[in-house]
């Protein structure tokens, strides 16, 4: 609630300097296999907003996330990318990363025999030094994450684990959330972070989001349920399909949706599809 | 962008030991016959039962076969063209470190390992071999208070004739294999530590090998004893420059475990590994066993291949006392046109004798990694046990990697348990990590140190840090 009222205000300020990223007509395929999967999405995502992205499967929800993050198995074709006001078409994956976009993946992916300490504090660390921020000693780091364990709820235990070896699905996207809180990112796309996660864990992952949100950052969040968006109220919903947005509205298109499905859009899809 | 990135730093730093020392070197003469095996053994002032020694593995040598049978193609060594000892033609017997040759001196400091014993790490004690010499040990004195001997192998002969005599070739006898028989024939130089009874090693030993000269081989010979109730780890380490031509290395380390001993010995080898097209590089043909006489003895070997452009090399235990414990964690990383057959035998005789074998292999690039095992438990080793896991990972498309695990039961009571693994770093992996701000080569890095953590962690903490920065420099660009 709190957002929504704030970020149409602002979006009538001052437009540059409060937009966090802007997808100009992005077009992507699979890189050498000449499969287009985004198709002109076009988006424009402010400080301070929570956006939703929502679309049947297959539609290149995550894909775009991907793309955004800078995941070379896609090229982006056509269109462009602007992150606080500068194109990163040209920026590898962990520079995209040190200047503060972060990826909630949908399938986290494990890394044995590497604690999530270890990640954690190198991923700190680097980005703190490409920021210019102070670099923190095992010890001091270990103070600080363990206030970002409290904020998800996670058990200590797992941050000696290696990297989402063996944790469960609902684990994996809770480890997710925890990184986010320890990188405070600028721009955080998350990916189906909800599938998985039982309906208690929701509501603390939830919370922890809304907890990291403020005004300096924005969300990109990606779901199939409009059950999140009772907990992390979002100021847009967009509907993606065929690897385009068809539609965008407030959080009532999510109840929209949940009652009609995406059948009604489709059709818009295509007209949209034909007339460009 | 990443690409090039990687591509430069890979040129720039790839192999920083790969540079060459300007010395003097003896004459001596190319080629091998009796007279060069007396030749050797005359330079080296030594007695009448090392020639012999010498000659009758010489002799030995003559009626043998160049194996064939491992997982490797490469041109073979020109054994009638080699020079089979090089030494620093000032060399006399050194009893100060101000008498080394200060090219010498510089190239172990350029190496990181400083001669003055102030400047060493605290607690280990280095024996430095350059081509064929043991150039300088530090620490004799603090070990000889202990009572350990640590010294090279060949003033071990002049003055611990008994104990070299006994031991020398008893665990690796000269017919054992045609690469051994060669350096049991013309070995130069190399360590020798003796344990006595109820001693704990006051410090970690290493021997850091260094070949310099383009065409000689290098032959050491390492010979490690604990006694009963003692305990001694020890390092090598090993670099080499680079060169066009490949350049031999066949030693031979032997090492004898009594009652209740352990010997930990670990190896960073580094050798210089050939260029992208597979040229240069050094062969790494070494023969490495270790004998548990004793009744609850117990030796480890710890390895971290990283150089070498050919490397065969399967450091064995020989458990023989009753309740002996035999052990094997081995790293084995492959990039470019590397060719790695690598793995371990234990030999079972004792009663209730135990082995564990964990062996990571990493391929990279065009290269080939091997793992071959043998696990033999004989007749009388009742109740003997064996664990293996064997864990292969590949990073690219164009390299290898195989398994071949051996195994021989004749006592009903064995246990053998084999796990084998094959994963790849996938693009995924990378991505996960570069998105948490981590470039692409620390990515690398981080995988591969999480995937041979198991291993690493079995390294002596002074040369943990240096093993996991060579396994990062070792990869670095190599995926592209
Ligand atoms: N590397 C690839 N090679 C071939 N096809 C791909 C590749 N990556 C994505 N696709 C295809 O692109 C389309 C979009 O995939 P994406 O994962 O972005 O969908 P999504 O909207 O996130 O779906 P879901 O809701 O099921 O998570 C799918 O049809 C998928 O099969
Ligand atoms: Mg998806």
């Amino acid at each position: 609630m709190r957002h929504t009222n704030k970020s149409f205000l602002k979006q009538k300020l001052n437009q540059k300097e409060t937009i966090v990223l802007e997808l100009k007509n992005l077009h992507a395929e699979v890189e050498g296999e000449g499969i287009e999967i985004l198709k002109g999405v076009n988006l424009k995502v402010n400080k301070g907003e929570i956006h939703a992205i929502m679309g049947p499967n297959g539609s290149g929800k995550s894909t775009l996330a991907k793309v955004v993050a800078g995941h070379p198995e896609y090229e982006v074709t056509g269109g462009d990318i602007i992150y606080n006001g500068e194109s990163i078409l040209e920026m590898d994956p962990d520079e995209r990363a040190h200047a503060g976009v972060f990826l909630a993946f949908q399938y986290p992916v494990e890394v044995p025999g590497v604690t999530n300490t270890t990640l954690l504090r190198e991923s700190y660390n680097t980005i703190a030094a490409s920021r210019g921020r102070e670099e923190l000693d095992p010890l001091e780091f270990d103070d600080y994450i363990r206030e970002k364990l409290d904020l998800v709820e996670m058990n200590p235990d797992f941050l000696e684990r290696s990297v989402n070896a063996g944790f469960s699905g609902g684990e994996k996207k809770r480890n997710e959330i925890f990184q986010m809180a320890v990188l405070q990112p600028t721009l955080s796309l998350l990916d189906e972070t909800d599938s998985g996660l039982d309906i208690d864990a929701l509501r603390v992952v939830s919370d922890g989001i809304n907890k990291l949100h403020g005004e300096e950052d924005a969300i990109v969040l990606i779901t199939h349920y409009q059950r999140l968006l009772n907990y992390i109220i979002p100021d847009f919903v967009h509907v993606m399909i065929g690897g385009k947005i068809v539609k965008s509205g407030g959080k009532e298109l999510a109840f929209e949706l949940e009652e009609k499905g995406y059948d009604w859009l489709e059709s818009l899809a295509k007209v949209n599809g034909e007339a460009k | 962008m990443s690409e090039t990135k990687a591509l430069e730093t890979m040129i720039g730093e790839e192999y920083k030991y790969g540079f060459t020392t300007d010395v003097e070197y003896e004459d001596f003469p190319k080629g091998i016959n009796e007279d060069v095996v007396r030749l050797i053994s005359e330079k080296k002032d030594e007695p009448e039962w090392m020639t012999e020694f010498r000659l009758k593995a010489y002799r030995a040598w003559t009626e043998m076969e160049e194996p064939t049978w491992f997982n490797a193609t490469y041109e073979k060594p020109k054994f009638d063209t080699l020079q089979y000892y090089s030494a620093p033609k000032n060399k006399p017997k050194l009893n100060s470190l101000d008498e080394v040759d200060p090219n010498i001196r510089e190239t172990y400091e350029k190496l990181g390992i400083p001669l003055e014993e102030q400047k060493m790490l605290s607690g280990v004690a280095v024996d430095a071999v350059f081509d064929s010499v043991s150039i300088f040990t530090t620490f004799k004195e603090k070990l000889a208070e202990a009572g350990v001997i640590f010294c090279s192998i060949s003033e071990a002969v002049k003055d611990h004739p008994e104990l070299v005599k006994k031991y020398m070739g008893s665990v690796v006898p000269v017919r054992d294999n045609f690469y051994a028989a060669l350096n049991s024939a013309v070995f130069s130089d190399g360590s020798f530590c003796y344990v006595p009874k109820d001693t704990i090693c006051p410090m970690e030993l290493s021997t850091y090998f260094r070949i310099n000269n383009m065409n000689s081989g290098q032959f050491e010979r390492t010979l490690i004893i604990a006694e009963e109730n003692s305990h001694v780890s020890y390092l090598e380490g090993c670099t080499a420059p680079m060169y066009d031509e490949h350049q031999l290395h066949a030693a031979v380390v032997e090492l004898i475990a009594l009652d209740n001993a352990e010997i930990k010995y670990s190896t960073i080898q580094n050798w210089y590994s050939g260029d992208e097209e597979g040229r240069g590089g050094i062969y790494n043909f070494v023969t490495k066993r270790g004998a548990c006489r004793g009744k609850n003895s117990k030796i480890s070997w710890t390895q971290l291949e990283t150089g070498s452009a050919v490397t065969l090399k399967y450091p064995s235990v020989i458990l023989q006392g009753d309740n002996s414990v035999g052990e094997f964690f081995s790293v084995a990383v492959t990039n470019k046109r590397q060719q790695a057959d690598t793995g371990t035998k234990m030999i079972h005789i004792g009663k209730n004798t135990k082995s564990t074998i964990i062996s990571k292999g990493i391929s990279a690039g065009r290269s080939d990694n091997s793992y071959r095992g043998q696990v033999k438990i004989s007749k009388k080793a009742d109740n003997a046990r064996n664990y293996s896991q064997c864990d292969s990972m590949l990073i690219g498309q164009t390299c290898g990697a195989h398994t071949f695990p051996y195994i021989e039961s004749a006592n009903p009571t064995g246990k053998i348990e084999h796990e084998a693994t094959t994963s790849r770093v996938g693009e995924d992996q990378i991505f996960y990590l570069q998105q948490r701000g981590i470039s692409e080569d620390d990515a690398i890095s981080l995988i591969v140190n999480g995937f041979c953590k198991e291993v690493l962690k079995e390294l002596p903490m002074e040369f943990a840090v240096e093993a996991n920065k060579l396994l990062g420099i070792k990869l670095e660009g190599s995926v592209g």
